[in-house]
């Protein structure tokens, strides 16, 4: 009788949304063509080395030694030298404003220090708001130091060369002190590409139907609300399935992020976070009266999800509010399993409480989902 | 169960916002019949079949469809019933097997294929069944929802204006099958504009912002509206139907063809008005149309509601 789920009728459901899937090439392109995108974009600003970053040098020694040094920079291609600066404050205020990336500080008696052997500091402060440019920057500092003292460290001054960096280098990675490397960023990447397509694209299931008026037919039929939800978002779960394989496909082959534990457990953590994202769009079906509404919906879910969740900025930089908030969405635990399972080898035990999280989230959202179905036309 | 009643339903009222869309309609329909369902643009005879199959949720009314209670048990009604909805609305992006496959599956049809099949076959579809419904011409989509309603066998259709824009061969054909199927127990409900289709329905009613305001057979309607008509004939009719209408007690005055029905409900008072104008023209008293009839009624109460 209609009054149970039928399996039938959830079969049938499923299998029209797949062939209206595989119709649909435009969407099932942008499906395919997001991540990619996304991973092209961000992998590429994260590869690329960045070059000119605007630096200042604040020279507290005139030495010859600190001279190389400053002519060093000046002469690197990863540093645009802006200007040398007199003061402290000045150095505060060129950072504050933006005008450099970097202010590197040379104290004073560079020079007598280094030639006694006594390491004398190297003041890198860095603006790392963006730190996927920064990152490598700062690596390329030591390297620098490194040979352009080669030069002047020869003859009797030769043992100072040999021990491995004859200053004592001190960064400051300041305003983002969790410096978020590419391996951070990739992994993540799949959690944020997930969430976007997902909810949008079953947040538009319903308001379709109902725009293109076969609402009426459907309704008509002796169907129940959970056979329709959930046969429209089993298809697209394995949308969701093709852009994990791309996104690990490129990790591993583009960017060469480590995989360190049990792929097996990452799709398994990812069927529930899928399935999460897609009761939340399916959700938003229900709710909006045009596909239009539905696409907002996604995105007043979608851009807290991106800033609140720890891949925009580090989690616990977040205040308490921000944090509570981004306790609450999935793409906050799913990133912490991804990171978990690929850079630290976590097992089932470790992410299990990040799954609780999410599985109940989805299931909070089908109910709504289930709950503000609308059986009539009314 | 009620009798041999398909449809037995009492005070159906809808309303949208303050709005009285439906007003208290009652209808009954014996199983087997074809009961025509009239009425000008946005009388609710649309918004009347989504109450009875369970798609709105009725403001007031009772009454049972099929032996089940309308209100409560509109999921039940549901698998029994055939609804054509007015604008096409099986989908565009599925071919025509899929989209009877679809249907069939829903309603949980055994022997599927067999079922499909034989839905296009009885089409005319075979060989064309790949073709994408949104790549069809109206008259064929038509075509396809009516073979869609029918896939799972129900005993009661509710058609909602299923021959617009369907061609004279093909609307001749769909309703001889119609009353093959009636023959066979069938209920159908169909709303039409079509005068031809209203006569050959069994019984028909006709609605009016939501008023039901006449039912009966085709004769019983006419004769109910106690309707006095002329049919005139000479020249320049267009004239002298403008000069008549301003007459107290002809109520219209409409061209058909070469000759002019002048009808009125007062049959002394139309002969007076026709009276100055007797000897010019050719007059002979006819028996009036259901069209004459249902404008009749329609501009009465268009003018109850003025009142
Ligand atoms: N969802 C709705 N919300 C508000 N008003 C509605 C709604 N649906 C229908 N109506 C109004 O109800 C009235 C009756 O509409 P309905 O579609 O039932 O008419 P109809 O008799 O089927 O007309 P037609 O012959 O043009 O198909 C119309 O005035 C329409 O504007
Ligand atoms: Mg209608």
């Amino acid at each position: 009788m209609s009054h149970r789920f039928s399996i039938t009728r959830f079969l049938a459901i499923i299998t029209k949304e797949f062939i209206q899937m595989r119709r649909d090439r435009v969407t099932f392109g942008m499906m395919v063509g997001i991540p990619m995108l996304q991973l092209l974009l961000f992998g590429y600003a994260i590869n690329s080395d960045p070059k000119d970053l605007p630096a200042a040098v604040l020279m507290n020694d005139n030495g010859p030694q600190a001279r190389t040094l400053l002519g060093a920079i000046r002469n690197s291609s990863y540093y645009k030298f802006v200007k040398q600066l007199h003061s402290e404050d000045e150095a505060r205020e060129v950072l504050e404003h933006g005008e450099v990336q970097f202010v590197i500080t040379i104290p004073q008696d560079f020079s007598r220090d280094l030639l006694r052997g006594d390491k004398p500091a190297l003041l890198v402060e860095a603006d790392a708001t963006d730190p996927a440019a920064t990152s490598n920057a700062i690596g390329t500092v030591r390297t620098l130091i490194n040979s352009a003292l080669q030069n002047d460290l020869k003859g009797p001054l030769a043992y100072l060369a040999q021990t491995d960096v004859p200053v004592d280098l001190r960064v400051h990675a300041l305003y983002n002190p969790e410096a978020i490397t590419q391996y951070n960023i990739v992994p993540g990447l799949m959690g944020v590409v997930l969430t976007m397509t997902m909810v949008m694209i079953t947040a538009l299931a319903i308001t379709r139907e109902r725009e293109r008026g076969t609402m009426e037919n459907l309704l008509s039929m002796p169907t129940r609300p959970f056979e329709v939800l959930l046969g429209k978002i089993i298809p697209y779960m394995l949308v969701g399935y093709i852009q994990v394989v791309l996104i690990l496909v490129a990790a591993h082959f583009l960017f060469h992020v480590p995989m360190v534990g049990n792929l097996g457990l990452l799709f398994a953590a990812a069927f529930v976070f899928i399935a999460a994202n897609l009761a939340v769009g399916i959700t938003f079906s229900t709710v909006s009266t045009n596909q239009l509404q539905a696409v907002q919906g996604s995105f007043f879910f979608f851009l807290p999800s991106l800033l609140l969740s720890g891949f925009m900025f580090p989690f616990r930089g977040m205040p308490q509010w921000a944090q509570n908030i981004g306790e609450v969405l999935p793409l906050t635990h799913f990133l912490r399993i991804v990171r978990g399972v690929l850079l630290k080898g976590n097992t089932f035990t470790d992410i299990s409480l990040e799954l609780w999280h999410i599985s109940m989230f989805a299931i909070v959202a089908l109910i709504i989902g289930v709950l503000r179905y609308r059986r009539t036309l009314d | 169960m009620n009798g041999d009643l398909a449809i037995d339903v009492k005070g159906m009222t809808k309303r949208f916002g303050t709005r009285t869309v439906v007003n208290g309609i009652d209808l009954q329909v014996r199983s087997g019949e074809i009961y025509g369902f009239l009425g000008p643009n946005g009388s609710g005879k649309t918004t009347f079949i989504r109450m009875l199959c369970g798609l709105l949720n009725a403001d007031a009314g009772s009454g049972t469809c099929l032996g089940f209670d309308v209100i409560k048990e509109s999921e039940a009604i549901k698998t029994q019933v055939g609804y054509m909805t007015q604008r096409f609305s099986f989908y565009e992006d599925l071919s025509i097997r899929e989209n009877l496959d679809f249907v069939a599956r829903m309603y949980g049809v055994k022997h599927r294929r067999a079922a499909v099949d034989a839905s296009i076959e009885q089409l005319g579809l075979a060989g064309r069944e790949r073709q994408l419904a949104g790549q069809l011409s109206g008259g064929w989509k038509q075509r396809l929802a009516l073979a869609a309603c029918l896939i799972h066998s129900p005993k009661l259709l509710l058609l909602d204006e299923p021959t617009a824009g369907v061609d004279p061969k093909a609307r001749r054909d769909f309703w001889e099958q119609i009353h093959r199927l009636a023959a066979k127990g069938l209920t159908f409900l169909i709303t039409t504009h079509y005068m031809d289709e209203a006569e050959r329905c069994h019984r028909l009613a006709y609605l009016a912002y939501g008023n039901l305001l006449t039912h009966g057979t085709v004769a019983e309607v006419i004769d109910g509206a106690k309707l006095t008509t002329w049919a005139v004939r000479g020249t320049d009719l267009l004239n002298l139907a403008e000069k008549l209408r301003q007459c107290p007690g002809v109520h219209q005055a409409v061209a058909f063809g070469t000759s002019l029905h002048v009808s009125g409900g007062d049959a002394t008072a139309l002969e007076q008005a026709i009276a100055p104008f007797r000897s010019d023209y050719e007059w002979t008293l006819i028996r009036a149309c259901l069209e004459d009839v249902f404008i009749h009624l329609m501009d009465q109460s268009k003018d109850n509601f003025a009142a």
